[in-house]
């Protein structure tokens, strides 16, 4: 099965929410694009040339974006700021939280340049903390999509859900495997179904995933791999019916092991289905410049860093 | 104007006995400024009771200041959007009135949580972009203690408001010249606060917070001017703690409530003009 998954070619994530954000602009007359002076990096030129009155330069001040995203709700507006991850979400934690998240505002924040894939840039740009920080808060629903198309798609849903979204993609071009249909906010999509060890992966690190379980197939192990999407809210049953086949588990993200996808995959199995985790995920650590290649593989997110993880993880599970 | 005096004492009275009634809470500001929000409410702003939270074609007020939660409630409920009798539970367990405004319990006439400070200037922008984009002609006000101004945040906005020509904003700033650990003088001076808001393309106006009439008066200049490109700051001079008198001009009063016997002594100087709660 994992091996009828094709590349159809290559590109940016955020170029796939520039061109859903002025797909869904067209559909909906309500949708508001608002920036911090990175409308070029975050792909809202079509937006803008479509809906000029509609889009809102807020210059390099966050906090005031995202406040103004929630002003803009109360009359009926759905908002959604855009600008890099880390600015999205620690520079503007206070502002999410009781503007946005306690007072239950439809806004929608998009996140570009998430994780190390942003590259030479360095540490100060590449948060490996956001998903963690917008799980916490309270009704806020975090999605990582995992290609263009899926950004695409997920861009395109979060305007039909009402309530506050984090929508986290990146900067590097990326391979293009999957369907805008495949998408379904809260819905963890299956690739593989499998009996020995079960690959919860998100964003960039679910075409790692599936070239990992490729290898792992060769040596003639059995992969289950899922994408989850949708960090929070979690697709519990996906997870607990996997987990209760395969009995073992990595978690892959681009993100600190410390509170992102992997530590809500691991409250979920200690709640229902304790079984042996490892991890893939930077080590409580920041990144550095480099390449989105090189950066992967030094803080241990390469294909070969999941297939010994996988491998690992069954091990644990053959000797306990 | 001696009806709207006669609401503001009373909502005085509320004021002392709501944070009484809780032993904590925010009496200073409130007092101060309780004839703003007797002018807003009750003679200036065209609003809807009946609250619907997009706000459409009607006024709409936030309170960026939200520990002044004790005046601000009172007035909602005086103004017909919630029974006084719940202002009895104004900081309790189980109650709407939190001790900085929600909208998570759904109090009617909260739009937006206010506490931190230094954001509600970046609603009302919001809220007035909206506005706009509604094509709906009401206007936008906002209340901001002068000790907020020290964050940050409010500047952007002020830059922003001017920048992207938000004429349908006013925003009042309640210049009481007092913050928690002082005068703002003292903690953090904000010099000639009416010129930097000029500086930053904004119209000002300047009103003695504590005369009723002066307030009505300068809350319906500031009406006129709207719609000419420029959003509009009024300077209010008020008096932290007003009209109880030991309370007068002490910061320390800003989040304290009174004992037993200091509540009565409040109470003298504020008779009941519409009845209790």
């Amino acid at each position: 099965m994992l091996k009828e998954i094709q590349s159809t070619g290559n590109k940016d994530t955020r170029s796939g929410f520039g061109d859903g954000i002025a797909e869904a602009a067209r559909k909906n007359a309500n949708i508001v694009a608002l920036t911090a002076d990175l409308a070029g990096s975050m792909k809202l030129q079509q937006f803008i040339k479509e809906f000029p009155e509609r889009f809102v330069q807020c210059g390099i001040a966050e906090a005031n974006m995202i406040s103004i995203a929630a002003g803009l709700t109360i009359g009926g507006k759905i908002p959604y700021t855009t600008t890099f991850a880390n600015f999205s979400t620690g520079r503007v934690y206070d502002q999410i939280r009781q503007s946005v998240a306690y007072s239950g505002k439809n806004v929608k924040i998009c996140a570009s340049h998430a994780g190390v894939t942003l590259g030479e840039d360095g540490a100060t740009h590449q948060i490996l903390e956001d998903i963690g920080m917008m799980k916490m808060l309270p009704g806020m629903t975090v999605i990582v999509p995992c290609d263009y198309n899926q950004t695409k798609a997920a861009t395109l849903a979060i305007a039909d859900y009402h309530g506050p979204v984090y929508l986290r993609f990146g900067r590097p071009v990326w391979p293009i495997f999957t369907k805008e249909s495949d998408f379904k906010i809260g819905k963890a999509q299956h690739f593989s179904e499998g009996t020995d060890v079960s690959i919860f992966a998100c964003g960039h690190l679910v075409w790692n995933a599936i070239q990992a379980g490729l290898i792992l197939e060769e040596k003639g192990i059995s992969v289950e791999i899922i994408n989850v999407h949708t960090v929070k809210p979690l697709d519990e049953e996906a997870v607990i019916k996997s987990l209760s086949k395969t009995k073992c588990a990595v978690t892959a993200e681009e993100h600190n092991i410390f509170g992102g996808m992997g530590d809500a995959i691991a409250q979920c199995a200690a709640k229902n289905f304790p079984v042996p985790i490892e991890y893939v995920g930077t080590k409580d650590t920041f990144g550095e410049s480099g390449t989105p290649k090189e950066l992967l593989k030094k803080y241990g997110l390469d294909i070969p860093d999941i297939v010994a993880a996988a491998e690992k993880v069954i091990n644990r599970k053959k000797n306990s | 104007m001696a009806e709207l005096t006669a609401i503001a004492t009373q909502i005085r009275r509320d004021i002392v006995r709501m944070v009484h009634g809780c032993a904590s809470g925010h009496p200073g500001g409130s007092l101060g400024c309780t004839d703003y929000f007797t002018a807003l409410y009750f003679k200036v702003m065209q609003h809807d009771p009946a609250f619907n939270m997009n706000a459409t074609n009607e006024d709409v007020f936030f309170l960026s200041n939200g520990h002044i939660s004790p005046v601000f409630y009172s007035t909602l409920s005086r103004s017909g959007y919630f029974d006084i009798k719940e202002l009895a539970t104004f900081r309790k367990i189980n109650s709407r009135l939190q001790g900085h405004p929600a909208t998570h319990e759904h109090l009617p006439g909260v739009r937006i949580a206010s506490g931190s400070l230094g954001q509600g200037m970046s609603v009302a922008i919001g809220a007035a972009l909206a506005k706009k984009l509604n094509a709906d002609k009401n206007i936008v006000y906002s209340l901001h203690g002068d000790g907020e101004l020290d964050e940050g945040q409010v500047w952007e906005a002020i830059m922003f408001a001017a920048h992207h020509k938000v004429d349908n904003l006013i925003s009042t700033v309640d210049w009481n010249h007092q913050q928690i650990d002082g005068t703002t003088e003292k903690v953090m001076d904000h010099g000639d606060l009416r010129h930097k808001f000029e500086a930053f393309g904004w119209i000002t106006l300047e009103m003695n917070g504590n005369d009723m009439d002066q307030v009505v008066e300068t809350l319906k200049a500031a009406k006129a001017l709207t719609g000419q490109g420029k959003p509009i700051a009024i300077m209010m001079h008020t008096i932290m703690g007003k009209g109880v008198d030991f309370m007068e001009n002490d910061h320390n009063w800003h989040g304290v409530a009174p004992n037993d016997e200091q509540l009565a002594r409040a109470l003298a100087q504020l008779p009941e003009t519409l009845g209790d709660y």
